[in-house]
């Protein structure tokens, strides 16, 4: 008792959670390099994949596109209003596509997907584990990780840049449409200064975040659900932890590469 | 061969196994009984590797469980779980054909459908039940599927929780009579979790009694009733009197 008194306690609890993190990153660490890894040694799961694929890509897209949509709209209408301060109306076509493809198409695509994605792999797995499915597959001779891990993630991998793709066309298609019928802006026109100022790179850059965002938010769904408790307490815990774990990521993880791409 | 020595596992404070010594000769039938929370579950999935002891020896025809090729390991068993544990993302035809719809057994769909369907009538199951889900079946017919999926591949060594539980005594003679004969006919050697001493007395070649983290006492079913021992008497006869404390 007499060590919860010591002036050395805070400064305790801050090794402890500053060790306890340390830990859990090099926990997952070594979770994603084992699902990795499985990538390169069969059996394969073709079904799975297919299915993860549908789950992930597929019925992602009205989320991702209504997000994308209104982001696109609202973006419009503040840098007009923005603009308007030092008579730059005239950018609005060219930043809402770069501000969107950069960033807002991938960050707010990738944490939609988080919100969804995660946490029902999570939940999913975690069920899984409770009720002993998952030893119930060590028995029958099936890799977890191959046969529920791997498929998620490659195919969250995959399907997030096409939805970030697709996002950023629905996101200036947003901005174009309240460009063109709210601040008086030429149809054609608008169009064709979103054409001219938009790079390659800034579209590819965001495709390559939302590979990365598709690879954080399937693992920490799998990691969490693996790792799950006992009971449907222990379900709702992992659920909780997967969503908060991969927006968090993704949001340093965003941090990260747009230093790594645009300030070389 | 299966044989556990002085195998011990805790969880957190909590002290499961205490030295568990068991062994199985090829070819017979184990059943392990004791109150509920003594630990038989986790005995069985030591010995499947599924849960890892803190100390102790698990071997199988003199191999350690936890160390050499585990899927060729994996490959010689069946195991049902105690709560069934189906996928309840596949319908129940394929549950019990998992096995031989991917991996080194697989074969074609329709000659895997015509076994799991075969499986299914063994334990008691018409052929419609094959294209319901899981959540679709009572709790005991989900048992009946998880044995079906445990028989599919005609495993060598079979593990079995509770084969009987929350099934009516007819359904439960028929599977007393399932097991005894896959371990007669096809010369499988099983190892049954049973609180049901009916089970006991139809299943068993040797019992085992687990109470307080050891194996309390084991034998030939032949001496259940006169055994001399305190304890297993207690049990069998479900006395509330006894040295087993009915606060545990
Ligand atoms: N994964 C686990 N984590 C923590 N404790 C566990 C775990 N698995 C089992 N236990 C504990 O180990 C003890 C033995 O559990 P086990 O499931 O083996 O009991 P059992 O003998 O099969 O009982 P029953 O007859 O009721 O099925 C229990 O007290 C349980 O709480
Ligand atoms: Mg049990």
């Amino acid at each position: 008792m007499s060590r919860a008194l010591s002036p050395a306690t805070p400064l305790a609890a801050v090794g402890r959670s500053v060790l306890g993190t340390l830990a859990m990153i090099g926990r997952v660490s070594r979770f994603a390099g084992e699902t990795v890894s499985h990538l390169f040694r069969p059996p394969f799961y073709a079904r799975e994949f297919l299915h993860a694929l549908v789950q992930i890509g597929w019925l992602s897209l009205p989320v991702v596109g209504l997000t994308a949509l209104f982001t696109g709209g609202a973006l419009a209408l503040q840098i007009y209003a923005g603009g308007a301060r030092f008579n730059a109306e005239s950018v609005v076509p060219s930043i809402v596509a770069i501000g969107m493809a950069r960033e807002l198409g991938p960050v707010l695509g990738g944490l939609m997907v988080a919100a969804r994605v995660a946490s029902s792999i999570a939940a999913e797995i975690g069920t899984m584990k409770v009720t002993e499915q998952i030893d119930a597959l060590v028995t029958l001779s099936t890799n977890p990780m191959k046969y529920l891990t791997l498929p998620r993630v490659l195919a969250a991998t995959l399907a997030v840049p096409v939805l970030v793709g697709v996002g950023d066309a629905i996101g200036i298609m947003g901005g174009w449409a309240v460009g063109v019928s709210r601040l008086d802006f030429n149809a054609a026109v608008y169009l064709k200064n979103t054409i001219d100022f938009l790079e390659t790179w800034d579209v590819v850059s965001g495709l390559i975040k939302g590979a990365a965002f598709g690879f954080i938010v399937a693992t920490m769904g799998c990691y969490y659900g693996m790792n799950s408790g006992r009971g449907a307490q222990g379900v709702g815990r992992a659920t909780k932890s997967a969503v908060v774990a991969a927006s968090v990521l993704i949001l340093a993880a965003n941090y990260v590469l747009t230093e790594l791409f645009f300030t070389a | 061969m299966i044989e556990l020595t002085d195998v011990h596992k805790s969880f957190g404070s909590k002290h499961v196994l205490r030295g568990v010594d068991l062994s199985i000769p090829k070819g017979t039938s184990m059943v392990i009984i004791g109150g509920s929370g003594t630990g038989k579950s986790v005995t069985l999935k030591c010995v499947l590797g599924l849960v890892r002891p803190d100390s102790g020896q698990i071997t199988v025809d003199g191999n350690d469980v936890n160390t050499g090729d585990r899927d060729a390991f994996l490959a010689r068993f069946g195991m049902l779980f105690q709560g069934g544990a189906l996928f309840d993302s596949l319908p129940v035809w394929q549950n019990v054909a998992f096995r031989l719809l991917r991996g080194a057994l697989k074969r074609p769909k329709a000659e895997a459908r015509e076994i799991a369907i075969e499986k299914l009538r063994r334990v008691g199951l018409t052929p419609e039940t094959a294209d319901l889900f899981p959540a679709e079946l009572s709790g005991g017919m989900q048992k009946r599927v998880g044995l079906a999926r445990a028989i599919a591949a005609e495993p060598e060594i079979i593990f079995f929780d509770e084969p009987t539980t929350g099934l009516d005594p007819i359904m439960a003679g028929v599977i007393n009579e399932l097991i005894r004969e896959i371990v007669t006919e096809m010369g499988a050697t099983a190892m049954t979790i049973t609180h049901d001493m009916s089970s006991v007395r139809a299943i068993a070649d040797n019992v085992a009694m687990l109470h307080d983290g050891v194996i309390k006492w084991t034998g030939p079913v032949s001496r259940l009733d006169d055994s001399g021992d305190p304890y297993l008497d207690q049990f069998i006869h479900g006395r509330a009197e006894g040295p087993i404390e009915a606060v545990r």
